[in-house]
């Protein structure tokens, strides 16, 4: 934590990127701690990302990472907050990494990331830039970082954890409440994929033309995956794990910025756009979940909608759209809509066929079952999800017996539904899911003669 | 360059069983699987196939047994050796090497410091 002096303090001449915003004297405590936050919630992948670079190591550069944090902290109180906070932060971790280097040369030097060089245009600082120390142009290496933590030779739950820890820079507490894991077990995960990426040696690179479809797919399903975990905790008592939903719209808005030619990239950013502009309307006062159905349409975030709905013409050109695309252009249609009965069913029905071709999941066939009920009736819906039971893939997934339930209920086969609420019940953990099937189970005892 | 031993997991029932016909396919296949490696910009150091499990002979402590370390009904059967630059273009390579009855699994070399 000691060592190089702070870059684009007040001495360093105020260069255009790091120079100090405020008078050094007139800085509040509060100012500068609400400065760190903020730089640690926008800046941290950049900063990590630029920092693990001349590290090569991704230890390292987590370590020089939270020591220039908690340089700031001092320095920022002295010198005041600077205007480029990560420019700041980015170059006193940098420092540290090359001096950590130096002096532990041999250690460091065994498994190192393997980085490749940019293209020239990318390193060289634009022309009259760059004159004093901070104002250098740093490559934004957030995608080399962001590829690397969800490299398919990593397992699914490393990468979302590195992507976490390493993109987001969540403690690994965090993390492990997160997905309901204990600290042990998740810093072991973490150790165990951070080390086969400099035991394997898997490269700190954003994937070439050709391996780049399925490698971003990876990336997409990883951020998409933090966002539904957040958004239904699978055992918790809190339907929305708000700060995983955030983190999970920050990385889909990140890379939106850095791969704006990608369709997939803008479809899952419009789909988690689409998804959660119904937060509020998720559960009632009491937190009781509410199915689409019964959500107070007039309180769906319009400008969220906005938002989502204007991707998703972009996400589907070209032809031949991605999974995340027609999801997106279904959520767009349940958004779009007055109301449950009004909603354009046939038209998603459609882009359900059209999902399955691309992605076949059962899990796609089983909304696509419901689509179908609302489309042509709870019969024809009945039919596809007895396909769905005989096929057996989804035989441990609680919306099947769940979704089964809803359509007997509607065709008032009574007994039957309540033996499908019990079956959706016994695989539910989650509190207000329960709650919703034990109140519909109710219902439908409750009525039996 | 790193090296990675690519380890040739398959069924070695279906090479007993196989035709002389399925057997020189299997050979052609690993000539041209040593073709392609340096296509790809890596190098084969060395490769070899092994006699099959009941061969094999496992030695615990000092106790001596018949068979294989682990009875699995696919077996390592073969190797490569090779030179890659890093995971991806060794996954590139080891994607074309031939298994047909079976799979491959592919290890980094450690290197000591």
């Amino acid at each position: 934590m000691t060592g190089s002096p702070p870059p684009g303090g007040p001495g360093c001449g105020g260069g255009d990127g790091a120079g100090p915003a405020h008078d050094p004297g007139g800085v509040e405590p509060g100012e500068v701690s609400a400065a760190i936050a903020d730089a640690h919630r926008r800046e941290w992948a950049f900063v990590l990302a630029a920092t693990a670079r001349v590290a090569g190591d991704l230890d390292l550069a987590e370590e020089c990472v939270q020591d220039a944090y908690a340089a700031a902290l001092t320095a920022w109180t002295r010198q005041g907050v600077p205007r480029n906070t990560g420019a700041w932060l980015t170059t006193a971790a940098r420092r540290r990494a090359i001096d950590a280097k130096r002096r532990d040369a041999v250690l460091r030097a065994k498994l190192p990331l393997l980085i490749e060089p940019d293209p020239p245009v990318a390193s060289s600082a634009p022309p009259g830039a760059g004159t004093g120390e901070g104002d250098e142009v740093i490559p934004d290496d957030r995608l080399r970082l962001i590829f690397t933590c969800c490299h398919p030779a990593l397992a699914r739950e490393a990468q979302v954890a590195l992507t976490l820890r390493l993109v987001c820079g969540l403690t690994t507490v965090e993390i492990a409440q997160a997905f309901l894991v204990s600290e042990p077990t998740m810093a072991a995960r973490v150790t165990r994929a951070k080390k086969k990426i400099s035991g394997a040696r898997i490269a700190y690179r954003v994937p070439g033309p050709a391996e780049l479809p399925d490698r971003l797919d990876a990336v997409l399903t990883v951020v998409h995956l933090l966002y539904t975990t957040g958004h239904t905790a699978p055992g918790g008592d809190n339907l929305v794990r708000a700060d995983l939903v955030d983190r999970a719209i920050a990385l889909a808005r990140m890379l939106r910025t850095l791969m704006p030619d990608e369709r997939e990239v803008a479809g899952l950013l419009a789909l988690i756009l689409l998804t959660d502009a119904r937060r509020a309307t998720r559960a009632d006062a009491r937190g009781r979940l509410l199915l689409l159905e019964e959500q107070d349409r007039s309180q769906w975030d319009r400008a969220v909608v906005a938002e989502g709905t204007a991707l998703v013409p972009w996400a589907l050109r070209g032809g031949g759209p991605g999974r995340f695309a027609l999801q997106a252009a279904i959520a767009a249609l349940h958004a779009e809509a007055p109301s449950y009965a009004e909603t354009d069913w046939p038209q998603i029905v459609a882009l359900y066929d059209a999902l399955l071709r691309v992605w076949s999941s059962p899990v796609v066939a089983l909304n696509r079952a419901v689509a179908v009920a609302m489309a042509l009736g709870p019969a024809a819906g009945l039919a596809q999800i007895g396909e769905l039971e005989a096929d057996g893939r989804l035989g441990a997934y609680r919306y099947l017996p769940a979704a089964k339930a809803d359509l007997l209920r509607r065709l008032g086969q009574r007994e039957a539904a309540a033996q499908a609420y019990r079956a959706a019940l016994a695989l539910t953990d989650n509190a207000a899911e329960r709650e919703f099937l034990a109140r519909r189970l109710t219902e439908v005892t409750g009525t039996l003669s | 360059m790193a090296e990675y031993l690519i380890l040739i997991f398959e069924d070695e029932n279906a090479y007993a069983t196989a035709t002389p016909d399925v057997l020189q396919q299997v050979m052609e296949a690993h000539t041209r699987f040593a073709e392609q490696v340096p296509q790809k910009g890596g190098k084969i150091v060395e490769g070899r196939a092994l006699q099959p499990t009941p061969t094999a002979t496992t030695i615990r402590g000092d106790v001596v047994t018949d068979g294989p370390f682990i009875e699995t009904k696919e077996a390592v059967g073969g190797y490569y050796l090779i030179e890659a630059r890093d995971l991806d273009q060794a996954l590139d390579i080891a994607k074309l090497c031939p298994a047909r009855f079976g799979g491959v699994e592919v290890r980094p070399i450690m290197v000591f410091g």
